[in-house]
């Protein structure tokens, strides 16, 4: 009953532009403040529907402020704000109208490091099934099982479901939090650094998957490795102290930045 | 400083470390050896055929047959002391009259005890107090009495410049040459067939009532009375301290008002338990008027208040030290702040708030100040639950204090006030160690 994930056609022909394409997520003259420190300033960028944006950039540049600010992941932070807007679906994630839940469950997050709830593999997956839904036993493993196998780890914890989440590798951890993400049927997943904590061949195992889940879903990712950005994703933004220096498609960034800062950047002239 | 003088240093705090561990060790040891071994001593006993029966005849408990049988045997071996004891009193008359004045006095002491000892002497009415319908119930009180029988206490004032010094004086010397004399070897002889001490385990002593406040019986009210007052302060502190503890940890942004109550919380940790109990008088009983006077329900209440600080604390602490990334996962999926605090918060700090809870659950039940003015009294019935809204209880911590102090005949009953003192001990002592495993059995699970 499990689909295997087919290979979805490119939506775009690659040597498109992203502002040819329909946006999933829209900032127009998006800012975010942490009281006085504007992090964000005034960025204007289209994160293209089921395409994966890297964004990168030195660190303290925004990066996370920016991911976070899509699921509104900060508005907790005593002193924030926003001007600008974000839209999601041409909806304003920061309009008085929006439901964080909804959102949050419409766009899903992975973090830098794993963050697997101390419960069952299964519990962990089940969790934000639960949230939503009133769901029969059936019903549930049947979206475990889906999730788990999205996430290309269904066949190393299917026997072990039971099993306590924390006693996983780094790395199946990780694929794990990206599961329990799938399992609430986002549309979009942010990944702020999904993989900087891991080594290179768990590492390996979760731009595979990326590259496997391309096209099902938005993915927005925020890396510090040049080449990762360069493998996995179809466009990257620049960030440079809060500002967006540069947008595009990841083979032309990568081959013929535009901008000086971007290209120091990329050689590791600096950051 | 140079190397070697840091080690040297490093060493000496060891020394003096392990020192202060074994200090304290060595109190809590000569601290708990006796309250151990005297206390163990309200459970095991040899216990007497006066013991066997007021179990039948009060409690309806062993053998009636038996204890008939037992009776014929111990009324037998009795008979002489009795008849002894008539013969002299015909003597008596016929002595002349200084030495008669004297063993008159003494005889009076002797059949006093006598009564003590065996209990009513035959033909006499029942008495009103069941203390006096019964002879000693227990082996090692029967050697009391039968020494204060074998010897009379006196005061040698011989000599004028020191305070007078107590000697023993053999009865049965006073009572040489006359018909009494026989009675003291008899009685040191047969005392066993009397009385027919036999190794008694008698744990009813934590669910028996008290019987002519605790002359006989077990410590039930003030066991029950202790558990109803615990608990009540539990159902009362736990909700308002958790609830407390997330609003501060999770929901309170850190105005100056919040600020202010954690400092009222700190302050309310270290007030004297006594200044509570004052405070639980005139709060729930005079003004609220929670029951007419001292009740259980205001008694929990005063507690409540005392642990509460406790509680907030501990559970402030845990729910801080779980990981922001467990929250951030739940928000992120979805889950409202209210949700993600009871489907990932409060487990994931469970075992922190658990030890708080049966920390504070220990201090509940030893706790005596709070209680006096609310809730307790000395001597009670075993309540029904819903007596606890009005009806005050007896409670171990107090019931301590008050056989110590207060009792009549505090000798008589030092058995049960050191049971009471081991039962208290104990259930501290078994609370505390439900904690640490109840913690290490949630950590580990959650660790995978
Ligand atoms: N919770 C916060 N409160 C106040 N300032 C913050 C907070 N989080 C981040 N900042 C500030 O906002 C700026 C951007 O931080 P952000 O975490 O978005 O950078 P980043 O690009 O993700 O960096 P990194 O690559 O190190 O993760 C930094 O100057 C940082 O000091
Ligand atoms: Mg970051």
């Amino acid at each position: 009953m499990i689909q295997s994930i087919p290979a979805t056609p490119r939506t775009v022909p690659p040597e498109a532009d992203a502002g040819d394409r329909q946006a999933h997520v829209a900032c127009q003259d998006f800012s975010f403040y942490y009281g006085d420190n504007q992090a964000v300033k005034n960025v204007t960028l289209d994160f293209p529907s089921y395409q994966v944006t890297a964004i990168i950039g030195p660190s303290g540049c925004g990066k996370s402020t920016l991911l976070r600010s899509i699921n509104r992941m900060n508005d907790l932070i005593p002193g924030s704000r926003t001007s600008g807007k974000m839209l999601f679906d041409g909806q304003e994630i920061y309009g008085p109208r929006l439901d964080v839940v909804t959102l949050r469950r419409r766009i899903g997050m992975v973090f830098q490091k794993p963050n697997p709830f101390p419960k069952s593999i299964l519990n962990n997956i089940a969790y934000g099934r639960r949230l939503h839904d009133r769901l029969d036993k059936g019903e549930l493993m049947a979206t475990v099982e889906t999730s788990l196998k999205r996430a290309g780890l269904w066949d190393e914890v299917k026997d072990r479901l039971e099993d306590n989440a924390l006693s996983l590798s780094g790395g199946q951890q990780q694929r794990l939090c990206i599961a329990r993400a799938l399992a609430v049927d986002p549309e979009i997943l942010l990944m702020d650094e999904p993989t900087s904590a891991l080594d290179p061949r768990a590492t390996a195992r979760i731009e595979d998957l990326i590259a496997e889940l391309r096209g099902r879903y938005t993915i927005i990712i925020v890396t510090h490795n040049m080449q990762q950005a360069a493998r996995v994703s179809d466009f990257t933004a620049f960030l440079y102290e809060g500002n967006l220096i540069e947008y595009g498609q990841t083979a032309r960034m990568f081959t013929k930045p535009s901008e000086k800062r971007t290209e120091d950047y990329m050689t590791g002239r600096f950051g | 400083m140079d190397l070697q003088a840091r080690k040297l240093f490093d060493r000496s705090l060891t020394g003096v470390s392990i020192m202060a561990v074994i200090l304290m060790v060595l109190a809590l040891l000569v601290l708990l050896t006796p309250i151990f071994s005297r206390g163990l001593g309200a459970f095991f006993f040899s216990g007497t055929s006066e013991f066997r029966r007021l179990s039948l005849e009060q409690f309806n408990r062993g053998n009636a047959q038996a204890v008939a049988a037992e009776s014929r045997a111990v009324t037998e071996a009795r008979r002489p002391v009795f008849a002894m004891l008539a013969a002299f009193e015909e003597e008596l008359d016929g002595l002349d009259a200084n030495r008669r004045r004297e063993l008159r006095t003494q005889l009076k002491e002797i059949t006093g005890l006598l009564r003590e000892l065996l209990g009513p002497l035959p033909g006499e009415l029942d008495a009103v107090m069941l203390r006096q319908q019964y002879g000693q119930t227990r082996w090692d009180r029967a050697m009391v009495k039968l020494r204060r029988i074998l010897f009379s206490e006196q005061w040698d004032h011989s000599d004028p410049n020191r305070m007078g010094k107590k000697v023993l004086v053999s009865r049965r010397q006073s009572f040489a040459g006359t018909r009494l004399e026989a009675l003291f070897p008899y009685l040191e002889k047969n005392l066993g067939r009397m009385l027919q001490p036999r190794f008694t385990f008698y744990w009813r002593f934590l669910t028996d009532k008290s019987l002519d406040s605790h002359f006989f019986g077990g410590i039930w009210p003030e066991v029950l009375g202790t558990i109803y007052l615990t608990l009540g302060a539990m159902l009362l502190a736990i909700p308002f301290g958790i609830i407390a503890a997330i609003y501060l940890s999770e929901f309170a942004a850190g105005g100056r008002l919040v600020s202010l109550l954690r400092v009222c919380i700190s302050t309310l940790a270290g007030v004297p338990s006594i200044v509570f109990g004052l405070f639980g008088l005139a709060f729930f009983i005079n003004t609220l008027r929670l029951s007419s006077s001292k009740s259980v329900l205001a008694g929990s209440a005063t507690l409540a208040l005392l642990i509460l600080p406790t509680i907030i604390r501990a559970s402030e602490e845990a729910l801080k030290a779980v990981p922001r990334a467990y929250k951030e996962a739940a928000l992120s999926l979805g889950a409202s702040p209210l949700r993600m605090v009871l489907t990932v918060l409060l487990p994931a700090a469970l075992p922190g708030i658990l030890t708080g809870i049966i920390i504070s659950m220990g201090r509940a039940a030893g706790e005596t100040a709070p209680i006096i003015f609310t809730a307790a009294v000395s001597v009670g019935q075993p309540l029904k639950l819903w007596e606890t809204l009005s009806q005050p209880t007896p409670a171990l911590p107090w019931n301590i204090y008050n056989l110590a102090t207060e009792h009549q005949a505090v000798d008589e009953i030092r058995h049960v006030q050191f049971g009471m003192v081991l039962t208290l001990v104990l259930l501290v002592l078994l609370l505390n160690l439900a904690a640490i495993l109840i913690r290490a059995r949630i950590s580990k699970k959650m660790r995978g």
